[in-house]
């Protein structure tokens, strides 16, 4: 808890890049909503993870890109409780936490939402944005008969989609598997942006979706955003990495081949330092 | 940072195609998949007038209550089916475990003089342990739950006939409490049992659990999608295990309940009460992929058989015509299963 790594003390030019370059400048953890350090996770004698670090800072979009095999699956999951590192430190807000369980980290406010599209299709909206969480009815017909308050939960559900833009779905007693693809990434994206404290985790959301549905869904992710809450998106593509991100951590054989913006760097350059055909300078 | 704020874009060529007028079939469908116990609601009805007009003493208060009394067992047993097929499973253990918690009532109370309802309160015990160990092997084991309850089923008959030594244990040999689900009630000219009541009270609760609780919730997402609801944090194997488990209660209490219906505790009851009562929740629309059905669909789905069977033989129509009319009945429930699946929005 106490042992805050080297980086505390920053150059003055270092303030500028902090987060950015090869290896990244790190912050202190103290100033993020996330860090890892050092984290290492192998498989046998494969290497999942070699020693990686990342902060996420409040309010941003922080992607991650890699090859497959890079490692970016890997590090989401040993930060959001999925894997348990080897070795290596996570801090959420400064403090150094050790998730056992996704359950874990969904507690401590981080919500991730997963590739496959993670939502129960017989059940409606507002079940499935309540699912695992459900709202009882207050007074004995709560506590007694524990019985769900229905109303509650449509009406909150309703406000949350709302909140978000997402004014296409109406009903939220509309059972999902009535809905597009897109529309049912939006309600589990919906739902992770609003049970999050911390922070929120998109696993590649838009790969199961069309061009049109992925722009619904950048959408949603520049709507979090600018709620306050920071985000980390893994994604395969660079367009929409580009779009969206204030930052780029790009995964490679497991390490860490440096963090871009996309202001500093061109799409093409990010897939050549991904892919390993040049090597970010250091600084 | 731009913000796209989606302009009010007119509707292209394909929204336009998407706000179409509906077809009457489609409304149909529709309805269906938000209502799916409109089907064997509707199938319940079309036969009762059908059965009348047949032979008006169908109708008859009489005929009601044999009815309701001849159904009460299967429909029991086909309550705690449909919390187990809600989850995507299947339990042929059910006839298995209503007879060994029967046997061990009858037994214990006929020779062992444990009096009445502690023999009822073992009874019901052993139907819970039952259900919990077909609980524990499809969550530890993970094993499919066709093939548990494959096994249990004959390791609990072969428990019950050990036990028991293939013997029944008839109605004079049983203290008052064993028989009481047989005592008649008449609800004005209609005359009925209290194994009806208890019956109608199992299925209001339970309907009430799978409606109003997050339990309930549950056990329809895990059915639904069990990775879905594994990632919002549902412990799907503490879910499946207590369904199972509530299952075994179900069926313990309906031993009892059979003993009443019966007069005696016997190895050779309700030897069809698997198949049967799988055939009340497919018939009252409850889907075999899990997720998608309700008690009140399965009441409806067994009330449907008994209807059958009573009509058919008032009809003077051969007994093998009504087992024809269950088939025709269980592919056409599937069917139109299968069809409300295909709903679009």
């Amino acid at each position: 808890m106490t042992t805050t790594p080297e980086s505390s003390e920053l150059t003055e030019e270092e303030k500028d890049t902090v987060g950015l370059g090869n290896p990244p400048v790190l912050a202190d953890p103290k100033d993020t909503v996330l860090s890892g350090r050092g984290l290492i996770k192998t498989f046998g004698r494969v290497v999942g993870l070699d020693g990686v670090d990342v902060d996420l800072f409040p309010g941003e979009v922080l992607s991650v890109i890699g090859d497959n095999g890079a490692g970016k699956s890997t590090l989401i999951k040993a930060l959001t409780g999925a894997l348990i590192p080897d070795s290596g430190q996570v801090y959420v807000e400064g403090q150094e936490v050790h998730f056992r369980s996704p359950q874990d980290a969904r507690g401590a406010g981080i919500e991730t939402v997963y590739q496959t599209l993670a939502v129960a299709p017989a059940l409606d909206i507002s079940a499935n944005m309540f699912l695992g969480r459900e709202r009882r009815r207050s007074g004995p017909l709560g506590s007694v008969l524990r019985m769900l308050d229905k109303k509650g939960m449509k009406e909150a559900a309703g406000q949350s989609m709302a909140n978000l833009g997402i004014a296409t779905v109406q009903n939220m007693g509309q059972a999902v598997e009535t809905l597009s693809g897109g529309q049912r990434q939006a309600v589990a994206v919906a739902r992770a942006a609003t049970f999050a404290t911390k922070f929120v985790v998109l696993d590649e959301p838009t790969a199961a979706l069309g061009v049109k549905e992925t722009g619904q869904v950048l959408n949603l992710i520049q709507q979090i955003k600018e709620k306050g809450m920071p985000v980390i998106l893994i994604s395969h593509n660079m367009p929409n990495v580009f779009e969206v991100s204030d930052r780029i951590h790009i995964a490679r054989l497991g390490g860490c081949a440096g963090v871009i913006t996309p202001r500093s760097h061109t799409p093409t350059e990010a897939v050549a330092i991904m892919t390993g055909a040049t090597t970010l300078e250091k600084g | 940072m731009t913000t796209t704020v989606e302009p009010q874009a007119p509707h292209t060529a394909a929204e336009q195609f998407a706000l179409r007028q509906q077809s009457p079939l489609q409304r149909i469908q529709h309805a269906l998949h938000s209502h799916p116990s409109i089907s064997p609601l509707l199938v319940l009805i079309i036969s009762v007038i059908a059965f009348t007009i047949i032979n008006p003493r169908f109708i008859q208060p009489a005929t009601i209550g044999i009815i309701l009394q001849q159904v009460s067992v299967i429909a029991a047993l086909a309550i705690g089916q449909t919390l187990v097929i809600l989850t995507a499973g299947i339990d042929l253990s059910v006839g298995a475990i209503a007879i060994l918690s029967s046997l061990l009532m009858a037994n214990l109370a006929a020779k062992n003089g444990v009096p009445g309802i502690l023999a009822i309160l073992i009874g019901i015990a052993a139907g819970v342990i039952a259900g919990a160990i077909n609980g524990a092997l499809v969550t530890r084991l993970k094993l499919p739950p066709f093939i548990v309850t494959l096994g249990t089923l004959s390791i609990f008959t072969a428990i019950a006939l050990l036990y028991s030594g293939g013997q029944q244990v008839g109605r004079r040999q049983m203290p008052a409490s064993l028989l009481w689900a047989g005592q008649p009630i008449f609800i004005g000219p209609l005359r009925i049992t209290t194994g009806v009541i208890i019956v109608a009270i199992m299925a209001v609760i339970v309907a009430f659990i799978l409606a109003q609780t997050s339990w309930g919730r549950h056990v329809y997402a895990v059915g639904d999608d069990a990775e879905a609801s594994r990632l919002v944090g549902i412990r799907v194997d503490r879910v499946l295990f207590s369904v199972y488990t509530v299952a075994g209660l179900i069926y313990g209490i309906t031993g009892w309940v059979q003993i009443g219906r019966s007069g005696t505790a016997s190895p050779n009851a309700i030897v069809d009460a698997n198949l049967d009562s799988i055939t009340a929740v497919v018939i009252g629309g409850t889907s075999l992929f899990g997720g998608r059905g309700t008690i009140v669909g399965t009441i409806l789905g067994a009330l449907i058989v008994g209807v059958f069977r009573i009509g058919l033989s008032l009809a003077g129509v051969d007994d093998q015509w009504r087992l024809f009319a269950t088939g025709v009945l269980v592919i056409l429930a599937v069917s139109i299963d299968q069809w409300i699946r295909k709903v679009k929005a």
